[in-house]
């Protein structure tokens, strides 16, 4: 160990350039054509597969696996992107393990699921390799659609869109199209730009403009667009992210973890990116795992989760969790934070523990820290949207919101998990909506 | 997407996979569902003269498994339709109303003799069905009466019935065709003289897939018996295939359509009867194993195939290996090749050195750190090593350019085509000197 590794405090280039290397490659990578094929033969072509209805955009598994073994990836892929346009990244980052693979017969019979995150990515990625986008717009219908937000519910509504003969403008705040699959996800499951990537692909259906850098609430207002456009589609996720409560939360060193993962995502050199000795992650969803497991891959030298609630509340998936546990993080649970300590710059974190109806116990800890990185939710964010439910906008059937002509879906909208195929479901079903809505 | 369509003697399909005649098209709920799932067509469950048969009411299929429990062959001692004439026709009538594009065609086995089958066919004329498969393949009970594959396997008899059938119909008349004989040309040729439209083959083999050890008795075991029954699913593919290629390439019987049976699971499998010579394919056991949504992995397979071979319609595929079906006399022999093991590929198992070294001609070497490599002064290009390795194309057959030297032989490699009709070992070559 040297003292780059040792160093106190946040500091850049921790480890060396092959280490770094190593850490933030694919976690899954692909699959070649020997493996797809012996793990597309352990397919039963269930019938009414519960995959499939595991599924949240219910891509018809068991056929695209059977177009797999049969030596026509291609086919497979297309019967995926029918249903999940994302399809590629969802491959990537989808928990599985909570999702199809939880539901696979297999998992029931060997507690060995049929690998179909890897099979969907195998077919979907040959035929994005071959630079084919297998759909075509219909007639042009002359309407208009706006959809706020470039993120994987946006992306789906806008693409379903087109596909139907709409014109559509995307507008969103950020520099980059994709949402969180850009800014988002761990950046070991998302290599070689691969966001970015099928961005490019998804708009070669045509009849989509991207518009980035405008904001709703800023550039441009929800009634501006209504009155512009024949239909709104809002997917805007979650932009703020929720407070700590803890005194010295404004101190140095403590940031929100979405913050750091879109930085470590948009870096060009991950040796220019600093990162603490002694990170402590405070959250217990797919969020806290990420930054923790990327801090710990930037070099950090001890990383923690610590979560309010006992394990089995966490957000994270097992997998997740032994993923971070693999790394060497490690995961207290039942405490809260109580107080950030530190001049000017957090030293120390102090929590308290708590019962499992998160009563405090008056029994507290300290763990050093030079980050803390805040991973306890996100919220929505803006006025002047439609009537909410809870913390989110309030949606009835595919999308509908309280106001009409507009329609909402993914992470903003209420109802589902925060999952990218959510989103994904959720954007095109808005977009059937949407169209038979105008066409109607 | 390629276009699918077919026509096959006249009768219209937006696909060229068909049921076959059995249990998947027994009656008219199945056939709803199976046009719905996207079916071509179907051939209805072979019907008969009332009083209509019984079946047993023990189990009547056996199987065979591979890996994994992967059923590849079934065995069945199921007869034709067990329920009344009328009942049928009635279904198959409202289900041509409301499936105009779709091919319905209905499976006969009547008696030897003329009466009965020129009621049976003026009633199925009555329904709208496209047209008539005669069974003259079931190789079980059936057959004890006369009927089926006691038909099939005489070829005056299937030449007469088939006559009968063409005269007291206008409907176009397919002759299905048993496996169980010598030389399939010889009952094709007799449905050809008896003027049928088309043939249709295999249908099942006579089997008995398995004994229990306990009983004593063949499975499916009834009541302590067993008999035995008619075999199907992939397992008989190969020899369904020879049986379509023989009837393809025979002179005599050059233009007589083939409906290709036997084993047809995949989209490949359906490609490969086609470019033997059927027009189109007939399916029964993967339906029975996977249910009817399996045809959606041939229709994108064989579509995605034809887009990639740039073929506009499914003719083009229909005959295109048969010229190229030869006897063995006529292979040449001047070509040579050398089996190739892919280092990077290989994951060790050793599989192709037992196979070579105990059963071929030991022409493999297995390395102290199991690296396995082809001596090419040993191999005769068996491919035996290919078809045991678990790994798909990591052992291939290399063709020896012309003008290489052939380690085995100490030979050059000759650029002229020769075969066995005028090798200097062969007699027959020799007298004719
Ligand atoms: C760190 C992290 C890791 C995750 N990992 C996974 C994972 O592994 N697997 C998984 O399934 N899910 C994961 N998720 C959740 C997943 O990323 C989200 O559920 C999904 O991205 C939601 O999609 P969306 O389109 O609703 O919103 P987003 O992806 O958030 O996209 C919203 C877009 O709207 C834009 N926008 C916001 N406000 C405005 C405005 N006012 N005007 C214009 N544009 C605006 C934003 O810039 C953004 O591009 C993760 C989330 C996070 C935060
Ligand atoms: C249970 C069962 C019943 C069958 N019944 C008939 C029948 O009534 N008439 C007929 O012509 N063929 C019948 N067959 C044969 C099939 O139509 C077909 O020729 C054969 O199964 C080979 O095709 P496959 O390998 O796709 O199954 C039957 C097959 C099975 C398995
Ligand atoms: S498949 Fe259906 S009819 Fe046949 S034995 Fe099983 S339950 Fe009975």
């Amino acid at each position: 160990m040297d003292a780059k590794a040792l160093a106190e405090g946040i500091q850049a280039g921790r480890l060396d350039d092959d280490a770094l290397k190593a850490g933030f490659s694919d976690l899954h990578p692909n699959l070649d054509g020997h493996e797809a094929l012996v793990a597309a033969d352990r397919c039963y072509f269930c019938h009414d597969a519960p995959c499939i209805t595991a599924c949240p955009t219910d891509i018809d598994i068991p056929l695209f696996i059977r177009q797999i073994a049969t030596g026509t990836p291609e086919a497979a892929a297309k019967t995926i992107l029918d249903q999940n346009i994302l399809g590629g990244m969802c491959a990537r980052v989808c928990p599985t393990e909570t999702l199809c693979e939880e539901a696979c017969v297999r998992e029931a019979a060997e507690g060995k699921p049929v690998q179909i995150g890897r099979l969907q990515r195998y077919a979907t990625d040959t035929l994005m390799a071959a630079g084919v986008h297998p759909f075509d717009r219909a007639e042009a219908t002359g309407k208009t659609v706006a959809v706020v937000g470039a993120g994987p519910a946006g992306l789906a509504c806008a693409h379903r869109l087109a596909m139907k003969g709409h014109d559509v403008v995307i507008y969103d705040a950020r520099p980059k199209a994709g949402g969180l699959n850009e800014f988002g996800i761990a950046a070991y499951k998302s290599t070689d730009e691969f966001a970015a990537r099928e961005v490019d692909w998804l708009l070669q259906i045509g009849g989509i403009t991207v518009e980035t850098g405008k904001a709703m609430g800023r550039d441009i207002s929800l009634s501006d667009l209504r009155d512009r456009f024949d239909a709104v589609f809002l997917g805007i996720g979650l932009g703020g992210v929720n407070a700590l409560g803890a005194p010295g939360e404004d101190k140095d060193g403590v940031l929100d973890a979405v913050d750091f993962i879109a930085d470590l995502r948009q870096a060009s050199d991950l040796a220019a990116l600093p990162v603490g000795r002694d990170v402590v992650v405070i959250g217990g969803g797919m969020t806290a795992v990420d930054a923790a497991v990327q801090s710990k891959l930037l070099g950090a030298l001890n990383v923690s989760i610590v979560y309010r609630r006992g394990q089995d509340r966490m957000n994270a998936s097992v997998f997740e969790q032994e993923l971070a546990a693999s790394k060497g993080v490690r995961i207290i649970t039942n405490a809260s934070p109580v107080a950030v300590h530190g001049n000017g710059a957090v030293r120390e974190i102090e929590f308290e523990y708590t019962d499992d109806q998160l009563q405090p116990t008056g029994q507290t800890f300290r763990l050093a820290a030079d980050q803390v990185m805040k991973a306890i939710g996100q919220t929505l964010e803006g006025d002047d949207l439609p009537a909410l439910e809870g913390r989110k906008i309030a949606v009835t059937g595919a999308g509908r919101t309280s106001v009409d002509g507009v329609w909402a879906g993914g992470d903003c909208a209420s109802g589902g998990d925060d999952l990218t195929v959510t989103a994904v479901a959720e954007g095109r079903d808005a977009a059937e909506d949407i169209h038979s809505s105008l066409m109607g | 997407m390629a276009d699918l369509t077919s026509n096959f003697i006249g009768i219209k399909s937006p696909n060229p996979f068909w049921l076959a005649s059995a249990p998947p098209t027994d009656k008219e709920y199945n056939v709803r569902r199976a046009f719905e799932a996207g079916w071509g067509g179907v051939v209805w469950k072979t019907l008969g003269l009332d009083p209509h048969i019984v079946n047993v009411n023990g189990p009547r299929y056996g199987a065979i498994w591979g890996a994994d429990r992967r059923l590849l062959g079934l065995n069945n001692i199921e007869l034709i339709t067990d329920r009344p004439l009328e009942v049928n026709l009635q279904e198959i009538k409202s289900v041509k109303r409301d499936y105009p594009d779709r091919a319905v065609i209905v499976s006969l086995m009547v008696p030897c003799e003329e009466d009965p089958w020129e009621f049976i066919l003026k009633k199925v004329e009555d329904t709208g069905a496209d047209g008539v498969e005669l069974n003259f393949g079931c190789p079980h009970g059936m057959s004890e009466r006369g009927m089926g594959s006691a038909v099939g396997q005489v070829p005056e008899y299937i030449e007469m019935v088939t006559r009968w059938a063409k005269a007291h119909t206008r409907m176009p008349v397919i002759v299905k065709l048993t496996p169980n004989i010598t030389d399939i040309r010889k009952p094709a040729q007799a449905a050809k003289d008896g003027g049928a439209d088309a043939v249709s083959l295999i249908n099942t083999i006579n089997s008995i897939t398995s004994v229990n050890l306990d009983l004593f008795a063949p499975e499916p075991t009834i009541d302590g018996k067993g008999a035995h029954g008619g075999y199907c699913g992939p397992a008989v593919k190969p020899i369904a295939l020879n049986m379509v290629a023989e009837i393809a390439r025979s002179a005599d019987l050059q233009g007589l359509p083939i409906s290709g049976i036997g084993g047809v699971t995949t989209w490949r499998d359906a490609a490969e009867f086609m470019a033997l010579g059927a027009g189109n394919v007939q399916v029964c056991t993967a339906a029975m194993t996977y249910g009817f949504k399996i045809v959606q992995e041939m229709i994108s397979g064989l579509s995605q195939y034809m887009d990639e071979k740039g073929f506009t319609s499914v003719d083009e595929i229909v005959g295109r290996a048969v010229p190229n079906c030869s006897d063995w006399q006529h292979l040449n022999l001047n070509y040579i090749a050398k089996a190739k093991i892919n280092e990077d590929l290989c994951i060790k198992c050793g599989r192709c050195y037992a196979a070579c070294e105990d059963t071929s001609h030991q022409a493999i070497a297995m390395s102290d750190d199991r690296v396995f490599s082809v001596k090419d002064d040993e191999c005769v290009a068996c491919n035996l090593c290919v078809n045991v390795c678990p790994v798909e194309n990591c052992i291939t057959m290399e063709q020896l350019p012309v003008g290489a030297i052939d380690e085995r032989t100490g030979k050059v490699v000759e650029a002229d085509y020769a075969n066995w009709t005028t090798h200097p070992n062969n007699p027959a070559a020799k007298a004719a000197e």
